[in-house]
């Protein structure tokens, strides 16, 4: 047998049908919905009199347009067309009679943080999800990405979705990283080398030392924003780390079925000699902790850096550069940890985890947050909130100044009121800077837990190295 | 959906690289539970001042371009999230194509599901075909899709390249789930056998 990688050995797993021409038909093992992008897609069921062929494999959960503050389970106490698209998926779910997480279930929470830790996610499998973050679950060796309102209809309708194979791109962090330095400045550092449009065509396995020494929660870090690298999907080998963390999940298999999965799951990794379109490799020692400076992810510099210029930068990234120095306020030539902020936010699916909350209470230890900053942390789920509490987390934050909110996105896309006003500065967790992301006219600088919260004690982008 | 054969429109030049599907339609408009009338919101933070004045600047709210039915843009055209309310607002603002250099992949699939055809050419064709979109109204270009040629308003042409099945679909205007139920036997079989191999599934 020809030797495969990681993600060819998936793919070849769930080729339902193929054509002639090389479009296949790939088999979901599972499909996870939100309520902002699902309602258009049921509603095109109920137009056709279709179903869902797999109900036993579809999860909702409401997220994106939550509030998070308290009280949220009376829908009074939403937006109108929060309750409306809430009310909505509430119906959907019942209607087509698939598994649900409602805002009053402890177990909500964003979509990427539920699905692993609820065990729906597991080695091998396809994930999708109608939100280009689903790369998320690429972490525990799955072929996950995100697809349209009309991919979902077409998956909820027959568990398959249409598809060509990408090629494969090796990105190889090699040796250890430097203290201070996180899963997120690792992500990012990709991202800042490759650009927003390096992946496109390509589906990222994350490899070597640096990356089988996170977490799982740092390696759903690194696979979440394989799609801001404009890859279809981010894929970690499974390992014991992944087995142990699916162990005892509420739907992970048991018994014989777990004893056969992890034998399955035990092969999938990337063969030797298996081919690459392309291999990126960067040294982990390189790797410092950064800040973006733009509008991009890809604006990506360390914290040690200065503000670029526009004529260090060609093509169209020049005027590109010049309008994101613009947008941001920020003038060529100034030290990052110059950059003064107003609004910090910790959360999101890409830093919305236990770990990232421990790294960013340690800074908060006995601090309070300056004066006149705005500080919030969203847990990414119910359950991420409950156990913060448990281990004194909360405390750590709401004594330092910090809101202490319920799950879900929040500002991270500022759906609902949690959003920056014109000419606000906002320390993010999160995975996107674009205009007007966080609210109209809100300037976003992207990093790690720990950086954020050093800047909500500093007042400015600061580096964690330095900081005590 | 409507079928796409050929289209003589008027093209908007948007010089810009990375437009992404937060400036194509930003969140706000996101709240609908609907397909359509997401047009007036169309690139809303660039079109748009605070107070909802058009900001006369922006291409799209120039008269010769106001009707305009093809997007010539930069590089990586719909990065971002996967939110079909892209498409769904160039569709009802009358956006028939966008011709780039480079799309990001949701983006690109998701204007396929929508009647809409997304053309990429090699960087010396989108400048000439971007000079060409700031002529204004008088500057129409042709897109034949069974061709796959883009024609100047100055008659040159330019061959792009589309995906076999994609292009039937479109020139068809066939409904994707539709085709992939007359496979049913296909899944069946796939499920029966998973059901098998991996039960944990
Ligand atoms: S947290 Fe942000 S990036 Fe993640 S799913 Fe929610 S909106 Fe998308």
């Amino acid at each position: 047998m020809s030797p495969k990688t990681l993600y060819d050995k998936i793919w070849d797993a769930h080729v339902a049908h193929e054509a002639e021409d090389g479009t296949c038909l790939l088999y979901i093992d599972r499909h996870l919905v939100h309520e902002v992008t699902s309602p258009q897609a049921f509603e095109g069921l109920r137009m056709t009199g279709r179903t869902v062929r797999a109900p036993e494999k579809t999860i909702a959960v409401p997220d994106h347009n939550v509030p998070t503050t308290p009280g949220r389970d009376d829908p009074k106490n939403m937006t109108e067309d929060s309750a409306i698209q809430v009310a909505a998926l509430d119906s959907n779910a019942k209607e087509f009679g698939i598994h649900y997480y409602p805002v009053s279930d402890v177990r909500q929470g964003i979509v990427h943080i539920v699905g692993p830790e609820q065990g729906w996610t597991l080695p091998g499998m396809t994930v999708v999800c109608g939100d280009s973050h689903t790369a998320t679950h690429g972490a525990f060796g799955a072929l996950a990405h995100g697809i349209g309102t009309s991919e979902v209809e077409h998956v909820l309708a027959t568990q398959t979705l249409i598809q060509k194979k990408s090629k494969n791109l090796k990105v190889e962090i090699t040796g250890k990283l430097r203290p201070g330095v996180t899963a997120k400045d690792i992500t990012l550092t990709v991202i800042g080398k490759t650009g927003t449009a390096g992946g496109t065509g390509y589906v990222i396995e994350y490899c070597g030392e640096a990356i089988r020494d996170l977490s799982m929660e740092g390696r759903m870090t690194v696979c979440n924003m394989a799609i801001e690298g404009g890859a279809r999907a981010g894929i970690i080998a499974p390992d014991e780390k992944t087995f142990e963390y699916c162990k005892g999940r509420p739907n992970a298999p048991t018994g014989a079925d777990w004893d056969a999965a992890v034998a399955w799951w035990k092969t999938l990794y990337s063969d030797d000699d298996a081919h690459w379109d392309m291999v990126v490799t960067i040294a982990a020692e390189d790797i410092a902790p950064v800040v973006t400076w733009g509008t991009s992810p890809e604006d990506v510099l360390p914290i040690t850096a200065d503000v670029p210029a526009a004529a260090d930068f060609q093509g169209g990234k020049v005027d590109a550069a010049q309008r994101s120095l613009d947008y941001m306020g920020l003038t060529s030539g100034t030290p990052l940890t110059d950059v003064e902020i107003d609004t910090v936010f910790i959360g999101s699916c890409t830093n919305g985890r236990i770990e990232d909350l421990r790294a960013a209470a340690e800074i908060l230890k006995g601090k309070k947050i300056k004066d006149g900053m705005r500080a919030m942390v969203v847990p990414g789920s119910g359950l991420v909130r409950a156990q913060a509490e448990e281990e004194g987390l909360a405390d750590i934050f709401k004594e330092a100044g910090f809101e202490w909110r319920l799950a879900g996105c929040s500002m991270c896309l500022a759906m609902n009121p949690d959003q920056l006003a014109p000419g606000e500065r906002c320390a993010a967790t999160s995975n996107r800077n674009f205009e007007g992301r966080q609210g109209r006219g809100g300037r976003t600088h992207l990093m790690s837990p720990a950086m954020a919260a050093a800047a909500a004690v500093t007042g400015k982008l600061t580096d964690v190295r330095d900081f005590s | 959906m409507d079928k796409f054969e050929t289209l003589t429109g008027i093209a908007a030049p948007l010089p810009l690289i990375n437009i992404d599907t937060d400036m194509i339609i930003p969140k706000q408009f996101l709240k609908t539970i609907k397909r359509s009338g997401l047009g007036v919101n169309l690139f809303d933070e660039m079109r748009y001042d605070d107070g909802g004045a058009e900001i006369p600047t922006f291409v799209l709210n120039q008269d010769a371009y106001r009707n305009a039915e093809i997007l010539v843009a930069g590089d990586n055209f719909g990065c971002g999230s996967s939110r079909e309310h892209a498409p769904w607002a160039l569709k009802d603002f009358g956006v028939k194509s966008v011709i780039s250099t480079s799309f990001a992949d949701i983006f690109f699939n998701n204007c396929f599901k929508n009647g809409i055809l997304p053309i990429v050419l090699p960087q010396e064709a989108v400048d000439v075909l971007m000079k060409d979109a700031e002529k204004g109204s008088n500057a129409r270009m042709i897109i034949d899709l069974e061709a796959q040629t883009v024609t100047s308003s100055d008659g040159e042409a330019f061959s792009f390249e589309v995906d076999a099945f994609k292009k039937h679909c479109l020139m068809n205007g066939l409904d994707d789930i539709g085709l992939t139920m007359e496979k049913a036997a296909s899944i069946d079989t796939f499920e029966a056998e998973l059901s098998k191999s991996r039960p944990w599934v």
